[in-house]
């Protein structure tokens, strides 16, 4: 019982925050001194400091705080030499091409495009990856559009035993997935969300339009 | 004039505790400004007075691919779940096997890979689930 009280206080809070919403706007009338309304000629929003309450895409990492050097990413220990000696994630990310999320790298595109060219084994340069072409289809439900899986991406980078069987079975219908167990970093989410692109980007895994009707042609 | 209704007053107070319960949540885990995939491994550090050990997915990735580490080389998909200790490194095995002075530098740089700021936890560096709950050992010991 007493572990909804948390709960049930944050609602009285949201609910007193907007029914004082017009109190607050009262306020501001009353002391315009107070605090003044952003300037007009306000600076560009790559240099707004983190204290501006009126800050656009407040809760949103400006693009000036993304890929920060290792002595500024929050982990790093300023005071080590080794922290110095690092690479600036930066300036490896110049010439690779760029994606909404993550570490705002496409990898899949710079490995095809010949961006970078990682090894597929740990001394010979030259061994080339077993590059498997079949995309798995999976209809889910609701309207968002049905999951492409191409083995084709994942096959460069990774070996069939990665996944195979301790993660996915492979073998058709025998795997539930779940947004819910992605978000909790299990199956896709083993990677996708660590080090591969996250759930954000809906669209680059749910790319198949239905066919006919959507309502409730779940499998 | 009159004075400010007590009901408003009561609104304000709440609201300025909404704003710190708010600020509280969203100013906890700010620290959180690594780059994407950057693992943290901190296992045995703190104990043994090293700094955690930091590892680079993007640096690494842009070298090799998943399946060298991760198939080859035996790492676990998970972070802090392949008890890695220097001695482990040193027989040549997990980042021993390239970390050896042939095909990477060798362990003698303690302070490249042990750049984490003391007591920080084992964990993926921004990942979902590090966005949706409090990482496992937050301000504590790892178990």
């Amino acid at each position: 019982m007493t572990r909804r009280i948390p709960t049930l206080l944050l609602t009285v809070f949201a609910a007193a925050l907007f029914g004082s919403a017009p109190a607050i706007a009262q306020d501001a009338k009353g002391k315009p001194a107070a605090t003044p309304a952003a300037p007009p000629a306000a600076a560009p929003a790559a240099a707004a400091p983190a204290t501006d309450v009126n800050r656009f895409n407040r809760l949103l990492k400006p693009a000036n705080q993304r890929n920060l050097p290792p002595s500024q990413d929050g982990i790093h220990d300023p005071a080590s030499e080794g922290t110095a000696a690092l690479m600036p994630p930066l300036s490896a990310f110049e010439t690779l091409p760029r994606s909404n999320a993550g570490n705002r790298v496409n990898w899949v595109k710079a490995l095809e495009d010949r961006a970078i060219n990682p090894r597929w084994d740990r001394v010979d340069a030259n061994a080339v990856p077993v590059v498997m072409d079949l995309n798995i289809v999976r209809e889910v439900k609701g309207s968002m559009p049905d999951v492409v899986y191409p083995h084709k991406q994942h096959t460069e980078w990774l070996d069939c035993s990665n996944c195979h069987p301790a993660i996915f079975i492979p073998q058709k219908g025998a795997n539930q997935i779940s947004m819910a167990a992605i978000l909790l970093g299990q199956k896709c989410g083993v990677c996708h969300g660590k080090v591969a692109f996250p759930v954000s980007e809906c669209r680059l895994c749910h790319s198949k339009k239905k066919d006919g009707p959507v309502a409730r042609t779940g499998q | 004039m009159k004075q400010v209704p007590w009901v408003t007053r009561v609104r304000r107070g709440l609201t300025a505790l909404l704003f710190a319960v708010v600020a509280i949540t969203l100013w906890t885990p700010s620290d959180s400004r690594a780059e994407y995939g950057d693992i943290v491994i901190n296992n045995y550090a703190d104990a043994a007075g090293m700094r955690p050990a930091i590892f680079p997915h993007w640096f690494h990735r842009i070298r090799f691919r998943c399946k060298v580490c991760h198939a080859d080389l035996g790492f676990q998909f998970k972070a802090g779940g392949n008890e890695i200790t220097m001695l482990k490194i040193i027989d040549g095995q997990f980042c021993g096997a390239c970390h050896n002075g042939e095909v990477a530098w060798s362990v003698e740089n303690c302070d490249l890979c042990h750049s984490g700021k003391p007591n920080t936890p084992t964990q993926v560096h921004e990942s979902t689930i590090q966005k949706l709950a409090v990482p496992v050992g937050q301000g504590g010991s790892k178990k």
